[in-house]
C-alpha cells in the first residue's frame, strides 16, 4: 500500500468513526445497514473479483447468519453477541464448506444455477417449516434483549435505542475494519493470487500444478464466512429475520452491490452496497416502485459503465494523471 | 382410484404450464447462450394480460369469445419480447455472461414493477373462462374441462414448437445458430434476425403459459419470480438448452410436485431443488443436454 493510500484509508476511517457525533441517530443506523451489508459484498466479491465464480445464492449465508442468531435467542436463551458471532460463523462456515464441495465442481452458468438451487432449499425450509421459523412471520430478534462485549453493555428500557444504534455502530465498525484488513491480506497473499491466476487462465493454473478445485473450495469458504457474519450482524438491527432473506433475489442484491461499486476493484463493492443501501432506503421512501429505479440502475450501469463506480473513478483519474503527465513534459 | 387419476390431470396441466415456460427459457438459452433471468417476468405479463383483456372485454363478448384473449395475450408478449431483445439485450452478446445474467436482472426488477403500475396490487382472475366449460364427471368427482383442455393445448403446443424446430426451414437455421454461431454467420444466415425472432418465441411461449394459468389461478405480483426458480429446475433436469429435455423435465417436476404435495407438503419445494442440484452434480448437461 502506498503512503498516499494509507492516509486515504486512515481519513475514511476518521470520517466513519466521526458518523455517530456529527449526524443523528437515523443516519447512522443507515450506515450501519451500509457497513453489514459491505462485509457481505467484501466475501462474495471474493469469489466473483478474484476467483472468478458468479454465486447467485449468496442469500444463503447471509440467511443463515441471520437465522442462527434469531433460533439461538429463541431457543437457547442467548443474548450475547459475541456468542451469536461464534454460533452464526461456525454454522455459515459448516454450510459453505457443505455446499462447496458440490458447487466448486462447475464454473460459469452451471455455477451460479447450482447456487441458486442450494440457496433456494434453504429458503423453503425457512419458509415452509413455520412452527420453527415462524414462516412468514419470521423471528423477531428484538434489540433490547442484546448485550455486547460479554454483557457490559446492554439496552434496557424504552428510550434506549439511540444508545443502541450509537454503540452498535461502533461495534459494526470495527468489524468492518477488521473484515476488511484481513480481507485485503487474503486477496494480496499467494492464496489471494493463485486465485487470481486461476481466474485468468484455469488451464495454465492446473499446468502449473495448481490444485484448482481445493483454492476453489477455500475461497468459497471464507466468501460464505464473510456473508454468514454480515447476517449475523444485520439481524439486531433489523429486529426480525424473515425467509425473504433466504430468496434469490436477495442473492441478485448482493451482486448488484459489486456490479454497482465495481468488481475489479477491491474497494468497489464495498462502495457498492453502502450506496446500494442509501439508494434502496431513498428510493423507498420516495416511490412505491423502487424497483423500477434498482433495475433501470442496474441496466444502465452494466451496458455504460461496467467498471461500476470505483473502477469508472479510477479510471478516470488514470486519464486526467496521463494528460497532465503529457502537460509537463 | 378416482383421486389418483385427478392427481395425473392435476399435473399434466401443470406440466404443460411448465414445459411452455421452461422450453423458452430453454430455447433462448440454447440459441443466445443467455440465461434470461427475467423469463417468469414474460409469464407474469402474459397472465395480467389476459386476465385483464378478459375482465374488459367479459360483458361484452360471450364467455366462448373470450378464449381468444388467451392467444393474443401470448402474441402481445412475444412482441414484448422482441422489442426488449432489439434494444436491451442485443448488445449484451459479446459481453461475459456476468453481465448477461445481470442484464436480465435488471429487467427482471423493471417489468415487476412495470406489472404493478399498470395493473396495481390487486390480483387479476379470469375464472370466467373455466366457468364457462363447467365440469366433467371422472369416475364420480368433478373436475374443470378447461384443465383438460389446456392439457390437449400443452400437447399441440409441444408438437408444433417440435415441428418448427426440427421441420421447417428456419428451424434449421435456427439450430445451425445454436451449434455454431459464427459459422451459421458466415454462410449467410442473418444471425441477429435468428436472435431476436428466437428470443420473441420465447417470450410467446411463456405468455401462453401465463394465460394458460390465469383462469385456474389469480395473477399476482411476484408469481415471475417464483416460477423462475422452478424453470431451472425444469431446464437443468432436462438439460439446459433442449426441448425434449424440457418436455421431460417437466413432466418429472410435476409428477414429483403433485406426490410431495399428497404425502409431505412442507418438502415439495425443497426436494425439487435439491434433485435439481443433483442432477447437476451428476450431469451437469442434464438428461438430454448437449456437451457445450
Amino acid at each position: 500500500m502506498s503512503r498516499r493510500a494509507a492516509a486515504l484509508v486512515a481519513g475514511v476511517v476518521i470520517v466513519l468513526a466521526l458518523v455517530p457525533v456529527v449526524l443523528g441517530t437515523y443516519q447512522t443506523q443507515l450506515l450501519t445497514y451500509g457497513l453489514t451489508l459491505a462485509i457481505a459484498a467484501l466475501g462474495f466479491n471474493l469469489l466473483l473479483g478474484y476467483t472468478g465464480l458468479l454465486s447467485f445464492g449468496h442469500s444463503a449465508f447471509l440467511g443463515t447468519g441471520a437465522y442462527t442468531v434469531a433460533l439461538m435467542m429463541r431457543y437457547l436463551g442467548v443474548s450475547s453477541l459475541e456468542l451469536f458471532i461464534l454460533g452464526g460463523v461456525v454454522s455459515s462456515a459448516a454450510l459453505a464448506a457443505l455446499l462447496g464441495v458440490v458447487c466448486v465442481r462447475h464454473t460459469r452458468i452451471f455455477f451460479a444455477i447450482l447456487t441458486l438451487a442450494l440457496s433456494q432449499v434453504l429458503w423453503t425450509l425457512a419458509y415452509k417449516f413455520f412452527w420453527i421459523t415462524g414462516g412468514t412471520d419470521g423471528l423477531r430478534v428484538p434489540f433490547s434483549q442484546l448485550t455486547l462485549l460479554g454483557g457490559l453493555i446492554n439496552f434496557p428500557g424504552a428510550d434506549a435505542f439511540a444508545r443502541f444504534i450509537t454503540y452498535y455502530y461502533y461495534y459494526v465498525l470495527v468489524l468492518f475494519c477488521v473484515c476488511t484488513a484481513l480481507m485485503w491480506l487474503i486477496v494480496n497473499s499467494p492464496f489471494g493470487k493463485t486465485l487470481q491466476a486461476i481466474r485468468d487462465n484455469e488451464t495454465r493454473a492446473r499446468f502449473l500444478g495448481v490444485r484448482i478445485w481445493r483454492y476453489r473450495w477455500l475461497a468459497f469458504l471464507v466468501s460464505g464466512i464473510f456473508t454468514g457474519l454480515a447476517g449475523i450482524l444485520w439481524v439486531p438491527l433489523n429486529g426480525l429475520v424473515t425467509p425473504d432473506v433466504l430468496y434469490w433475489p436477495q442473492s441478485g442484491k448482493i451482486v448488484f452491490f459489486a456490479v454497482l461499486g465495481g468488481f475489479r476493484n477491491f474497494a468497489g463493492p464495498i462502495v457498492g452496497a453502502v450506496i446500494f443501501n442509501y439508494l434502496e432506503v431513498y428510493a423507498v421512501a420516495v416511490t412505491q416502485y423502487w424497483q423500477i429505479t434498482l433495475g433501470v440502475i442496474l441496466i444502465v450501469l452494466v451496458t455504460f459503465l461496467p467498471a461500476g463506480i470505483v473502477g469508472t473513478a479510477e479510471r478516470l483519474r488514470a486519464r486526467l494523471k496521463k494528460k497532465r503527465a503529457e502537460q509537463f513534459s | 382410484m378416482e383421486i389418483v387419476a385427478l392427481q395425473i390431470l392435476n399435473s399434466l396441466f401443470y406440466a404443460a404450464v411448465l414445459f411452455l415456460i421452461a422450453a423458452g427459457l430453454s430455447l433462448i438459452f440454447g440459441v443466445m447462450g443467455i440465461v434470461n433471468m427475467a423469463h417468469g417476468m414474460f409469464y407474469a405479463l402474459g397472465a395480467y394480460v389476459a386476465a385483464w383483456s378478459v375482465g374488459v372485454a367479459g360483458s361484452a363478448l360471450a364467455p366462448a369469445a373470450l378464449f381468444i384473449f388467451l392467444p393474443l395475450a401470448a402474441v402481445a408478449v412475444g412482441v414484448i419480447g422482441l422489442a426488449i431483445e432489439s434494444t436491451l439485450i442485443r448488445p449484451f452478446y459479446r459481453r461475459p455472461e456476468e453481465y448477461q445474467l445481470l442484464v436480465t436482472f435488471g429487467l427482471l426488477l423493471v417489468l415487476e414493477d412495470v406489472i404493478r403500475l399498470v395493473w396495481g396490487g390487486t390480483p387479476l382472475t379470469a375464472s370466467a373462462l373455466v366457468d364457462s366449460l363447467g365440469l366433467v364427471q371422472i369416475g364420480g368427482l368433478p373436475y374443470p374441462v378447461y384443465n383438460i383442455l389446456m392439457i390437449g393445448v400443452g400437447v399441440i403446443a409441444a408438437a408444433g414448437i417440435w415441428a418448427f424446430v426440427y421441420r421447417t426451414k428456419f428451424g434449421v437455421l435456427l439450430r445451425a445458430t445454436a451449434q455454431d454461431r459464427r459459422m451459421a454467420a458466415a454462410l449467410g444466415i442473418d444471425v441477429g434476425r435468428i436472435y431476436v425472432l428466437a428470443f420473441g418465441l420465447g417470450c410467446f411461449m411463456a405468455g401462453l403459459a401465463g394465460a394458460i394459468v390465469v383462469p385456474t389461478q389469480a395473477a399476482v405480483l411476484g408469481m415471475g419470480v417464483e416460477v423462475l426458480v422452478i424453470a431451472f429446475v425444469v431446464v437443468v433436469i432436462g438439460g439446459l438448452g433442449s426441448l425434449e429435455g424440457a418436455l421431460v423435465g417437466a413432466l418429472i417436476v410435476s409428477a414429483l410436485r403433485t406426490i410431495t404435495i399428497q404425502f409431505w407438503e412442507e418438502i415439495e419445494l425443497a426436494a425439487l431443488y435439491l434433485i435439481a442440484a443433483i442432477v447437476l452434480l451428476i450431469r451437469p448437461t442434464g438428461l438430454f443436454g448437449r456437451k457445450t
